[in-house]
């Protein structure tokens, strides 16, 4: 089963690769993981996502929290919460194209954020099936470029991941 | 005015604050500024090696026997890789370590400068954590949390890297060396889940066929008087891990011996049988369980461990509790004193009786009456000379296990050996730094003629600081124990499992300051081990020349259960399992 693991860890040089080597040191399968500083600088929040069975989700939140940076980390799939993940579509377009392209990216709440005379570059936030509809809404040869963030996440309600 | 220092003399201060007696180390580029401050005291002791691997290995050995953290400095480059393996064995069993090294100067890290590697980059697998320093005024914060670290919760080995310019004498911060940490991001559990223990408590004490396996964690955890007890109190029966042993006194009757591949009948197919397992301290490592889905068919499982990513690992328990196995055995005492109920003395009658059945084939027998030195013979023979009481290193191998069968330990730290990581080369060096910390102990190494020539170079080092240990050399002219596998999974295909060129050790010994003695038959090895044992004040390589073909029984052969053990003689009665 899919899990999304929120992590906070330490800002320090290395932490990211510490959690990158400890999955493959121990096998354990990566799909995507996202790293940037929270609004406490010396913090870093990590989203990760990873499948397995239950033991091996088990096994990889504790050799995580086994890592001397990590302050803590939450598996959101444990309650409900909320993916979002953005992506960057650069589109080839023709005079007859750009009209069913823009109702495409309004189906979609995408934004058009740039135009050439011979492409668009869209932007769109989403769960990750979302973005996999839209981008097989296309045909292969229009497509020039795909940019995804891989998904993030935060739990719903008042409680939230911090110290 | 605070005292204001260099890098390398805030290094040395701080091991001298955390009451340091050795270094094991070896010199190099990197770490110049250092020795330069080492060579202005005498109070933190450098132990010159010959190969940063052994330095590693000292220390290892230094802590496992102490509880003290062992300290190794080794310079960048190739002193850093060589101090790996080092590094990946203390690592394995939980010891605690603290590994200084130097690193090329800040400005030309990521240059391919002169000797430089990526140090944290290559053992961050292999650590409990590492650092790299950056700024020289948090250097001794920096030692602190390394030492704090290494030492709390499950230890294990902490590399701190340290470029060169950190520690240039021209540049002097104002020293302070804290205290305490503490750090946001690690705090080990210390105290168990009382419901848990509780829990834990009812069905120990409702157990019918239990069993007590325990293992190197209760060395660490300093909880061998509470195991002992509880125990005793309990009347049940207890088998230790090749970690573990020494913890539960050997000669006891309550002792089954070592369980796992080369344990005793009686220990793995108690462990078989049995209703309810008491894990304390051991981790259910492969060597252990076997053949995981025939792995105690029929017993819940209690589990006590520092470490939770270890509960579950490889086999579901019922009852994990996280905790220091010291307070948990303590409460567990309490409650069962406490406890309503006692263990079900019929049950536990009928229980003694089945194991003493197992008992009685007696597996660890062996031809006693050959006129080839049996290894295991010559180990029986220096737990006698020594009285039981002499620290044993081992290396990896046949002799490992020979040593972990017939030297009945009967105190913890007593026995040193690379349980998890199973590197050869270990012996020697892990003996210096036991006789490091235990001068008037007597000290000896079991190894083999393959191993002992891993580390070899180091019987420089003991001539140099005076560490007088008896090299206990099985010599079987083999790599014994690729032998046996060759011998019976490969039909006898010997695949580079000997050497037919081994050095005359006698000569070798010699041509390092040393005594050296060849023992061909088995009425010259009472003797012989007298006669080296009474020479304390030198070191002493007995190379015995034991049966070429002595294999090392029980066995459990890979993916095989614990009632499967390929024996030396089959039982003359199977005892097919009444019970399940």
């Amino acid at each position: 089963m899919r899990h999304i693991i929120s992590i906070l860890i330490e800002n320090e040089s290395g932490a990211l690769s510490r959690v990158a080597g400890l999955f493959s040191a121990r096998g354990y399968n990566i799909e995507s993981l996202t790293v940037a500083p929270t609004e406490d600088s010396s913090l870093s929040r990590m989203t990760l996502v990873t499948s397995g069975n239950d033991e091996i989700i088990e096994q990889i939140t504790k050799q995580l929290n086994k890592l001397i940076d990590v302050v803590k980390l939450i598996d959101l799939a444990e309650s409900a919460y909320i993916e979002r993940e953005l992506m960057l579509v650069k589109i080839k377009t023709t005079h007859e194209t750009r009209e069913e392209v823009k109702r495409m990216v309004d189906i979609f709440r995408g934004k058009i954020i740039d135009v050439t005379p011979n492409s668009y570059v869209i932007e769109m936030t989403g769960q990750s099936n979302k973005l996999d509809a839209f981008v097989h809404g296309f045909d292969a040869e229009s497509i020039i470029e795909v940019v995804r963030s891989g998904p993030t996440g935060i739990s719903r309600g008042e409680k939230g991941l911090h110290l | 005015m605070k005292l204001e220092l260099s890098g390398g003399q805030i290094l040395v201060q701080c091991l001298k604050d955390e009451g340091v007696e050795f270094v094991f180390g070896y010199p190099g580029g990197s770490v110049l500024h250092i020795y330069d401050a080492i060579f202005h005291q005498d109070e933190v002791k450098h132990i010159l090696v010959r190969h940063e691997q052994a330095a590693t290995h000292s220390a290892d050995a230094y802590a496992r026997a102490t509880g003290k953290p062992g300290v190794v400095l080794v310079t960048s480059g190739p002193g850093a890789t060589n101090a790996v393996t080092g590094i990946a064995t203390a690592y394995m069993d939980s010891i605690p370590m603290i590994v200084l090294s130097g690193q090329v100067p800040s400005p030309v890290i990521g240059s391919d400068a002169f000797q430089e590697v990526d140090t944290v980059g290559i053992t961050r697998p292999c650590v409990k954590h590492n650092f790299l320093v950056k700024d020289v005024t948090k250097l001794a914060e920096t030692i602190k949390k390394a030492f704090y670290v290494a030492t709390t919760g499950r230890p294990g080995p902490v590399l701190v890297d340290i470029p060169k310019d950190i520690t240039d004498p021209n540049i002097k911060v104002p020293y302070h060396y804290p205290e305490k940490v503490s750090m946001r991001s690690y705090n080990p559990i210390v105290v168990g889940h009382k419901g848990q223990i509780k829990k834990a408590v009812d069905i120990l004490l409702q157990a019918e066929r239990p069993i007590i396996y325990s293992g190197g964690g209760v060395i660490l955890g300093e909880a061998h008087q509470e195991l002992i007890e509880l125990t005793r109190l309990l009347g049940y029966p207890i088998t230790q891990t090749l970690m573990g042993l020494g913890a539960y006194p050997a000669p006891d009757p309550l002792f089954l011996g070592m369980l796992g591949m080369h344990g005793t009948y009686e220990a793995n197919m108690a462990m078989h049988e049995s209703d309810v397992i008491l894990a304390v301290g051991a981790r259910f490592d492969d060597r252990v369980t076997g053949k995981l889905s025939k792995f105690c068919p029929y017993a819940k499982i209690i589990h006590i461990d520092v470490d939770p990513a270890s509960i579950s690992k490889t086999v579901k328990v019922d009852v994990p509790i996280v905790g220091e196995v010291k307070p948990v055995l303590e409460q567990m005492l309490e409650m069962i004193r406490e406890a309503s109920h006692q263990p079900n003395k019929p049950a536990l009658v009928e229980w003694w009786k089945t194991i003493n059945d197992w008992r009685s084939i007696d597996c660890l027998d062996y031809e006693r009456d050959s006129n080839i030195i049996k290894p295991q013979y010559v180990v029986e023979q220096l737990y006698e000379v020594t009285g039981g009481n002499a620290f044993i290193t081992s290396d990896v191998g046949q002799h490992q296990m020979y040593a972990a069968q017939y030297y009945h330990f009967n105190k913890p730290r007593r026995w040193i050996n690379s349980g998890g990581l199973g590197t050869m080369g270990f012996g020697l060096p892990a003996a210096i730094g036991v006789k490091l910390a235990y001068p008037d102990s007597d000290v000896a190494c079991i190894t083999g003629e393959a191993s002992i020539q891993m580390c070899i170079q180091e019987l420089s080092t003991a001539l140099q600081f005076n560490t007088p240990v008896k090299i206990i050399n099985l010599n079987n002219r083999y790599m014994g124990m690729v032998r046996q596998w060759q011998e019976f999974s490969y039909q006898s295909r010997y695949s580079q499992s000997y050497m037919d060129t081994i050095p005359e050790f006698v000569k070798l010994a010699e041509a390092y300051g040393h005594v050296g003695m060849r023992i061909e038959k088995p009425e010259d090895v009472r003797g012989a081990l007298e006669e080296a044992f009474a020479m304390k004040d030198r070191t002493v390589f007995l190379d015995f020349m034991t049966d070429r073909t002595e294999n090392v029984y029980p066995m459990i052969e890979a993916g095989k259960a614990h009632n499967e053990m390929k024996l030396r003689v089959a039982p003359s009665t199977p005892f097919d399992s009444e019970l399940s």
